[in-house]
């Protein structure tokens, strides 16, 4: 693609602009600032990346895989402020779903151990695992206060913290795995996810693209378990006092 | 073990202000004490303390001789039992919310068991597998203080458990709780606001205002009050 073509790709963002002012959706400055962001932050991360494809470095894709641990944890800790060390828990969840996914992708030799493969799939199952842990939180946030009822009646008759908040906590994690599942189920019907289309539009055989939209697709799944599984139980634990009593009560 | 619950200068605080203050007094072993006074008082506070839904900020609760900051949380609240003024239920039949107790504590409740339980607070065999969340209100809450009495706690705590049933029902819980109390001995304490439910039902009446315990004795206390704020509270000056 030229950068002229480039340039008129803007024709998608003007139309939005305009529809924004004459509706009066006061939606202008967001568009903008939004797609500034968006040319600046992936310029800048196409040229990061060139410089790391290039110096072929494992300390350099383990600075950036780093890089985007950190940014997912600080973005979705503001949606747990709530709960008692959210920031290492968070960190957990996210490093505990790129071990395992880069584990396997890289033990099994199913991707070679480069930049190439590693940084974008990193991404992927970083950023993933970012966006459940949010809807996680926020659903099970949701969850303890539409029960709060539940929670004391199970701690009233002597069950412990762990059985007072498990059905809030399963219904949480649930809640955050439908998407990915429901998503997965009507790929390549409804939607030719963006990872693939970019291999093709890019010249890739579609067979290949599929193969390795696949991969994504499965590791995703483990990504969605994982995160909110691993957030889940080590937060419970913080919504109670050493006397067994809801913080909130 | 004697199943007093003795307050000694008990303290609530939440948010730095105070909910209870100096709380002392002894509610009598297997006798039903009510709790009454205007909404604000503390009266759920109070309770929720005697069985470790809340810790007191300062002062000491015995039940017997022992304190209960001695007693494991799980345990304490097997031995004092609380019916909730919402009756939650969790999702399923009344035979679910009837093992539930049992459950908790890794055992299990027979069917035959279940329906003891039925029986005891009044209601047909036919309700044991009837989803929960189909309950009329007075069925919910026997319900509830059939499932309470699951873990056979000696001590039983009622959180307004009248205040959303019609007169009839009212009457018919407050038949089946001095039964309870006569046949097992329970020790019970009952909020309520409504003044002749305190006074026909309970032997003793606590009466509390702004936190503080204001006079308690026998129920007749409240034909008789001793001191100027229950007399106001009584006349309905405080609500």
């Amino acid at each position: 693609m030229t950068y002229i073509g480039l340039s008129l790709t803007l024709l998608f963002v003007l139309i939005p602009f305009l529809l924004s002012k004459a509706l009066h959706l006061q939606l202008e400055k967001d568009i903008t600032i939004a797609t500034v962001r968006a040319i600046v932050q992936l310029f800048a991360i196409g040229y990061v990346l060139t410089f790391v494809f290039e110096a072929e470095s494992m300390v350099y894709i383990v600075l950036m895989v780093t890089l985007m641990i950190v940014v997912a944890t600080l973005n979705a800790r503001k949606k747990g402020l709530w709960i008692h060390g959210i920031t290492w828990k968070l960190a957990l969840a996210i490093i505990a779903v790129e071990v395992i996914t880069q584990g396997v992708l890289l033990g099994f030799q199913i991707v070679p151990a480069t930049a190439q493969y590693i940084i974008p799939i990193s991404g992927m199952m970083i950023g993933n695992a970012m966006v459940l842990s949010i809807l996680f939180l926020n659903r099970f946030k949701a969850e303890i206060d539409a029960r709060q009822d539940e929670i004391e009646l199970i701690l009233s008759l002597g069950g412990t913290p762990k059985q007072a908040i498990h059905r809030q906590l399963t219904d949480a994690i649930k809640a955050s795995m439908i998407p990915t599942i429901e998503s997965q189920k009507t790929i390549g019907l409804v939607q030719l996810p963006g990872m693939m289309s970019g291999q093709i539009i890019g010249g890739a055989d579609p067979l290949q693209a599929v193969q390795f939209q696949l991969l994504i697709i499965f590791a995703l799944l483990t990504s969605a378990a994982v995160s909110s599984t691993i957030l889940g139980y080590t937060s419970y634990k913080t919504l109670f006092t050493k006397h067994m009593q809801l913080y909130k009560a | 073990m004697s199943h007093t619950i003795t307050f000694k200068d008990v303290c609530f605080t939440k948010n730095d202000r105070p909910i209870l203050q100096k709380i002392s007094g002894t509610f009598a072993a297997k006798r039903i004490t009510t709790l009454v006074g205007p909404s604000g008082a503390g009266k759920t506070t109070l309770l929720k303390l005697c069985n470790g839904l809340l810790t007191a900020t300062a002062g000491d609760i015995v039940i017997g001789t022992q304190s209960i900051s001695t007693i494991p949380p799980t345990t304490l609240r097997q031995k004092v039992g609380m019916a909730l003024q919402a009756a939650p239920m969790i999702n399923g039949t009344v035979y679910d919310n009837l093992c539930l107790p049992k459950k908790l504590h890794n055992d299990n409740l027979s069917e035959q068991e279940a329906l003891r339980f039925l029986e005891d607070v009044h209601l047909p065999a036919s309700l044991l597998h009837q989803q929960a969340r189909d309950l009329s209100g007075g069925q919910r809450q026997r319900v509830s203080i059939a499932r309470t009495l699951v873990n056979a706690p000696p001590i039983l705590l009622l959180d307004e458990i009248t205040s959303a049933l019609d007169h009839t029902a009212s009457l018919e819980i407050e038949q089946l709780i001095t039964q309870l109390n006569t046949k097992y001995g329970v020790t019970i304490i009952w909020i309520t606001h409504n003044l002749e439910q305190a006074l026909h039902v309970g032997h003793d009446t606590w009466v509390m205002i702004d936190g503080q315990l204001i006079e308690a004795g026998p129920s007749s206390l409240l034909e008789n009050p001793q001191q100027h704020a229950t007399k106001q509270f009584l006349a309905g000056g405080i609500r």
